[in-house]
């Protein structure tokens, strides 16, 4: 198996939680995230559930003690909570000590005031300051400023909903060829009515809990999140004697090349992405012993990455569940979200149960994890699959 | 480590760019502060009926892709990267009009389907049947930059041969029009002759697709070797010339060493002073290009400064229309390409003749 990346912090903010520890008690207790939205005046918020962050965007802007007049997005908030919570865990007291760079992603990215101002802002400068902060880089830009990087490497990746799982696998390569020292990855992305009504039109969002897996599936549920990682180079983990919490040991991604929003019925972008990820990290299949599968229970991701994972493993799958009844899908941010738990339990040894699983899928012999169980875990696959056919996968190890 | 090559190019931009054997022998002056592209007959490249469903931004990074694909001789490629400030821009803005003006009903799918900023990668995938490694990258002015860094590590370290790297925005109507209120975008409409010496605040937004195979493998035809790429989401001028410096003694290098400075400047009299210091300082006896007097701002306009370095050292050429000044150097061996925008977001890049 390859060394892999050394993971020294992690910091989150979603509907189970707003930094770690509250995250993974949610995840031991079995306690969802998903409700009727209350922060976003919709149409539709009698026929969906979301999955929704207590905070008003007046609290987290207190709690980041930032002026009246910030021009902050809701995912920008969102995004540096969760970053700052990274950087905290991994005792970072002096972020320019190393050569440290930002990869973060989004898809909503500065979407929730925009849609808010959109025709205000032709009539009155009251809220132009948000105009600036519509591009998807400007969260990035806000974290960077908020964690004191300058005059680095900072970007940010948008592909959909692998956008966060995309931005670890890039800023592993960055450590890996020593062009950075330390790197803060992740995604975050808040609710927005442009999600919301773009996943209707697509007729994939469940009008009740989602239900990964099951046969009787009715779509997803929106989420809102963010999360973050610390990626750091093997000398200065041994430099600062620093504490592992695990490592990114593979990643791949490959595209479906089939349709712009659909997976292919076969999954071979999944099938391609998770052989990849396997290949880097220098892992057989058997070598797996969780996966946190992407799951969002619409008809069509479940069945292609069921098939994927059948392809990939064969006819014993380890014991797989989608953390999605949780907290939705959120969207760029996902990967990230995961990534997380997957930590969460390799350092518990622990596997999260797939909610709201009754009926199996009749098209294959697929059983998720539905109840929380200890086993002795050393490596966990993740998957992230999205829009445009892009697939991720990343692999965690001890 | 490998080197890294430029092998073809497919441009797509306010200039008649999308025939590869001209170079800016003819150009297009504009008397405005919003700019479109001269767009090629989509059709010699795409069938009608995709054409119609495509947002132009699709359409412009498709046939890019395609003229860039066709003059490396390719079919498949190894990875697809791309980056786009925006995405599709304007399907954006018709999704957010259509929730707004209709009360969240009646929408239809296709303009947040074509809004995802993945989208442009993901059609020029579909299209080929690329099943390799696939990414957007979204960061304002250095999204193309970030696409290179990727496309590079993973050239020079053998892990792929060829990568289809673009740079792709459209420009939309709402977009420019609130950018015109909090000036982003000049309140004047200007000759483009006149841009860079406006003193005013604020550029000319364009749009543009610039395409690029690039390899590890040099072929005859290959346009140049790219050595290097660095970028710095904050860069005080103070700190400009001795990044640049250090970024130039990474690659072995000199500032005396570059034959030729592409710049961005934009004509905005608030942020084209980075450009100016370096033009007026270390590089004030060095031939100087610039370019965004033809493309128009945008958040990938340094894609076609990028495809600028590339014809100028293969075809050995500065065309008139692009040269500051009349310094001629003794060779156009080595191209050091500035790009910023509004202060942040700064990239440099070296183009070696190969």
């Amino acid at each position: 198996m390859s060394t892999g990346v050394a993971i020294t912090g992690m910091g989150i903010i979603s509907a189970i939680g707003n930094n770690v520890a509250e995250n993974y008690s949610s995840l031991v207790e079995g306690r969802t995230g998903i409700s009727k939205i209350s922060k976003i005046d919709t149409l539709h918020k009698d026929s969906i559930m979301v999955g929704e962050i207590d905070f008003t965007n007046g609290e987290l802007e207190a709690q980041l003690g930032l002026s009246p007049n910030n021009n902050y997005s809701r995912t920008a908030l969102l995004g540096a909570i969760a970053a700052k919570e990274a950087i905290a865990d991994a005792k970072i007291t002096d972020i320019k000590a190393y050569r440290t760079g930002l990869i973060s992603s989004t898809s909503v990215g500065g979407m929730d005031m925009t849609e808010k101002f959109y025709y205000h802002y032709l009539e009155s400068g009251e809220n132009r300051r948000y105009i600036e902060g519509h591009h998807a880089g400007d969260s990035t830009e806000k974290i960077a400023e908020q964690l004191g990087i300058d005059q680095s490497l900072v970007t940010t990746i948008s592909t959909a909903c692998s956008s966060a799982a995309n931005a670890i696998m890039f800023g592993a390569k960055l450590i890996k060829t020593g062009k950075l020292d330390r790197v803060i990855v992740g995604g975050a992305d808040c609710l927005s009515k442009f999600t919301i009504n773009g996943f209707k039109t697509l007729m994939i969002l469940s009008d009740s809990y989602n239900t990964p897996f099951d046969e009787n599936r009715k779509g997803l549920n929106l989420g809102e999140a963010a999360a973050y990682l610390v990626l750091e180079s093997d000398s200065l983990v041994k430099k600062e004697k620093k504490k592992v919490l695990g490592y990114v040991v593979g990643y791949g991604n490959a595209n479906d090349a089939y349709h712009q929003t659909a997976s292919s019925e076969n999954g071979d972008g999944a099938t391609l992405a998770m052989e990849k990820a396997l290949a880097v990290a220098g892992l057989e299949p058997k070598d797996i012993d969780y996966i946190n599968a992407h799951g969002t229970a619409t008809g069509n991701n479940d069945l292609s990455e069921g098939r994927a994972l059948i392809r990939v493993f064969g006819e014993v799958v380890p014991e797989f569940s989608s953390t999605k009844a949780y907290t939705g899908h959120t969207l760029a941010a996902a990967g990230a979200i995961e990534a997380v738990y997957a930590i969460l339990a390799l350092q518990n040894n622990i596997i999260y149960p797939n909610l709201n699983f009754k009926t199996p899928m009749q098209e294959f012999n697929l059983i998720p994890q539905t109840s929380l169980i200890e086993k002795a875990l050393n490596t966990v696959l993740s998957n992230s699959l999205g829009f445009g056919g892009n697939c991720s996968t990343l692999i965690f190890s001890k | 480590m490998e080197k890294v090559y430029i092998n073809s190019i497919g441009s797509i931009s306010a200039q008649k760019t999308f025939d590869n054997n001209d170079f800016l022998e003819e150009i297009t002056t504009y008397e405005d502060n919003v700019i479109p592209v001269i767009e090629p007959n989509y059709k010699d490249f795409i069938p009608p009926a995709a054409a119609r469903r495509m947002a132009k931004g699709i359409k412009m990074g498709v046939v890019a892709s395609k003229i860039a694909m066709e003059e490396a001789n390719l079919t498949d490629i190894d990875a697809i990267i791309t980056g786009t400030g925006m995405g599709c821009v304007r399907d954006s803005e018709k999704f957010v009009t259509a929730i707004l003006d209709n009360n969240e009903q009646f929408l239809t799918p296709t303009s947040f389907i074509q809004s995802t900023h993945n989208t442009v990668a993901g059609q020029i995938a579909l299209g080929i049947g690329c099943k390799g490694y696939n990414f957007t990258y979204v960061h304002s002015s250095v999204s193309f930059e970030s696409a290179l860094i990727d496309a590079l590590m993973q050239l020079e370290l053998k892990e792929a041969e060829n990568i289809l790297v673009g740079g792709v925005d459209e420009s939309g109507e709402h977009t420019n029009a609130i950018h015109k209120l909090i000036q982003h975008i000049k309140p004047e409409k200007i000759n483009s002759n006149k841009l860079l010496h406006s003193k005013t605040v604020g550029a000319v937004f364009g749009e543009g697709a610039n395409f690029f195979v690039l390899s590890n493998n040099k072929k005859e035809t290959s346009y140049a070797q790219v050595m290097g790429v660095k970028t710095f989401n904050t860069l005080p001028k103070s700190e400009l010339e001795s990044s640049l410096e250090e970024f130039l003694k990474e690659n072995n290098l000199f500032v005396t060493d570059i034959d030729v400075l592409i710049s961005g400047n934009n004509g905005d009299v608030d942020y084209d002073n980075y450009y100016l210091d370096l033009a007026n300082g270390p590089f004030k006896n060095t031939q100087q290009v610039v370019y965004k007097h033809l493309s128009g701002e945008f958040n990938t306009a340094s894609a076609f400064g990028f495809w600028l370095g590339a014809k100028i050292l293969k075809t050995q050429q500065i065309p008139s229309a692009v040269a500051l000044n009349t310094i001629k150097p003794n060779g156009l061996e080595l191209v050091l390409l500035y790009n910023q925008y509004r202060g942040k977001n700064h990239s440099f890049i070296i183009l070696r003749r190969c």
